[in-house]
């Protein structure tokens, strides 16, 4: 597999995603920075590890549910005391989409 | 009726993504209540409010729930299933993903028979488990708020509840089908018992594929979707003035853009939902916090064998005991009008007599009352009384709408009560329908005459006017025959 290189747009792009606002001398720095770490997995990715299931979990057993049974939340002070700019009931947003 | 929606040398192709909230006592990942109505932010924790550090812990009845849901789909149960991330930032999302399932759901392919004249079947793609977003309480009625500053209110007693979301193949080819899809599917979600399927709570809620193509040609064309139908009714008139509107571009030589649509029943229009930048990137990848969800394959052929009856059983079932088909589906679908015919055909024994009562008098009652069926005083139990009463030959036809009118007016009232209290037993001792049709007999010389000399027909007069003279009490077929016999006398 070839080496990735990541392109201005790209790196700007998974900025976007991740409400990232980057000047452009970051724009620069993260994508070499980015593409050394993907060249990293890429050559991980050269193992002969096509037989072996990925480990998507240390946990090798299954099922860690919990039965349903409800108990009362926190108090809604509580729940709001964190909040930047609460109401009495509820956490106010800026205005979406404006 | 059921048939393809097809206009122009166009066919419609539908597929629906239905949401189902299920019915828990607490959250998916959390213990928090899972209730609509209450007080805003009052069922909320750490979990569902996202505070850094805190871990989702799934909820094994919501896991029971959506098997049952697959397997009545007739959807595979995959040995293991597991959760995703599903990344966006949106202010009902409190940790900017949304824990769903991606390529490992936990009911894959099934396919789901809709009975009836026009049957079909569609194809499940699959079903999967993920929590529901916050509620965002928009600005604007409120007095007091400064306009541009005012912004949104979130509550959060929805976040992290459970929702099944069950996606169809582009199965469906008129809205027609879509309405009985639906319709079935929510009936068959009650009987199972995982939720209550209010659509007006949101406790069902079906968003729509829509696009038209050329009859016959195997490719799709241009998709949008219709947004959040909150009832069956509006479901398939969405679709239908959407597909009129996609008709109606291709005709015109335009095309289809892709993109989300709202459509409002007061007025029948449809609106863009601002394709919020449309790069739908959610990047998913395993949810690290929550191991897989494994299933025992005896385990399923027990939950598959404690499966109630579903409806398409119950619509073979009333078919198969002389109910017409029209009567026998909407007797299997509609959730209250089912419960309640189940109930009345039990006590009364005899599921025609039942059905003909549901189908009736029932329902016009209904109708005019503009309730439903367990909302009724007239209970299972009452009708079933008067129904008795019927089959036993105490009173006519007549005299039991009668009474039924009494049960509505009267929720004490019982209907052999009310037969007594009003006289209403039926006539049918020969000796006292005798004086009563020599009285009318006596009374009416010409048309006697009339019957005599041939005119049949004046026999209906005759019986009415002996209906009349015993209080509408009089038992009918006796009645007839009497009447026929004096006169051929």
């Amino acid at each position: 597999m070839a080496d990735v290189e990541l392109t201005p747009d790209e790196v700007r792009h998974v900025a976007a995603l991740a409400r990232l606002g980057l000047a452009d001398e970051e724009v620069e720095r993260l994508g070499r920075e980015l593409t050394s770490i993907l060249g990293h997995v890429n050559t991980i990715a050269q193992l002969p590890i096509a037989d072996v299931p990925p480990t998507k979990h240390a946990n090798p057993h299954g099922d860690a549910l919990r039965p349903d049974a409800a108990r009362p939340g926190a108090p809604r002070e509580e729940a709001l005391a964190n909040a930047p700019d609460p109401t009495p009931e509820g956490f106010r947003v800026p205005p979406i989409g404006a | 009726m059921s048939g393809g929606w097809q206009r122009d040398g166009y066919e419609a192709v539908i597929g629906l993504e239905i949401h189902v909230q299920l019915d828990t006592a607490s959250k998916m990942f959390c213990a928090c209540p899972n209730r609509f109505g209450d007080e805003p932010n009052t069922n909320v924790c750490m979990v569902c409010l996202a505070h850094p550090g805190a871990l989702p812990v799934a909820n094994a009845e919501a896991v029971r729930q959506s098997a049952r849901v697959g397997l009545a789909l007739g959807c595979r149960i995959p040995a293991a299933s597991e959760f995703s991330r599903k990344q966006y930032f949106y202010p009902d999302s409190p940790k900017a993903y949304q824990i769903s399932q991606y390529d490992q759901p936990l009911c894959a392919e099934g396919s789901f028979h809709v009975p009836g004249e026009g049957a079909f079947t569609v194809r499940i793609t699959r079903a999967h488990l993920e929590e529901d977003a916050a509620k965002m309480i928009h600005a604007g009625g409120d007095a007091g708020r400064i306009q541009g500053s005012a912004g949104s209110v979130v509550d959060f007693n929805r976040a992290g509840t459970p929702l099944l979301e069950i996606v169809t193949e582009p199965d469906l080819r008129s809205p027609e089908q879509a309405r009985r899809f639906l319709t079935l599917l929510r009936a068959t979600v009650v009987a199972i018992g995982a939720s209550d399927c209010d659509m007006e709570k949101g406790s069902l809620r079906a968003d729509a594929n829509v696009s038209i193509r050329p009859i016959g040609s195997a490719g799709y064309g241009t998709k949008t979707e219709l947004k959040n139908m909150n009832s069956v009714r509006f479901l398939a008139r969405g679709i239908e003035a959407e597909l009129e509107r996609q008709l109606g571009l291709v005709l015109a030589g335009e095309e289809v853009r892709q993109e989300t649509l709202h459509f409002d029943p007061a007025t029948g229009g449809l609106t863009s939902l601002r394709s919020k930048e449309e790069a739908h990137d959610y990047r998913y990848f395993p949810e690290p916090d929550l191991l897989p969800v494994t299933q025992d394959p005896d385990d399923l052929a027990a939950l598959a064998g404690q499966l109630p009856e579903l409806p398409v059983a119950r619509f073979a079932r009333l078919t198969g005991a002389g109910l017409p088909e029209a009567t026998a589906l909407l007797l299997a679908t509609e959730v209250e009008l089912a419960a309640y015919y189940d109930e009345l055909a039990g006590r009364v024994g005899d599921a025609k007599v039942a059905a003909n009562w549901v189908m009736g008098e029932l329902q016009a009652h209904l109708n005019a009352a503009g309730i439903a069926a367990d909302a009724s005083p007239v209970t299972p139990a009452r009708l079933a009384g008067l129904v008795g009463l019927v089959v036993d030959g105490t009173i006519n036809q007549t005299s039991a709408k009668e009474v039924f009118q009494a049960l509505v007016e009267d929720p004490a009232a019982d209907a052999a009560g009310v037969v007594e209290a009003r006289g209403l037993a039926q006539v049918g001792d020969a000796d006292e329908l005798g004086a009563i049709v020599d009285g009318v007999l006596a009374d009416h010389p010409e048309e006697v005459a009339a019957f005599k000399g041939g005119r049949e027909q004046v026999i209906g007069f005759l019986v009415g006017q002996c209906m009349k003279a015993s209080g509408g009490r009089a038992d009918a077929k006796a009645l007839q025959a009497l009447l026929r016999e004096r006169l051929s006398a």
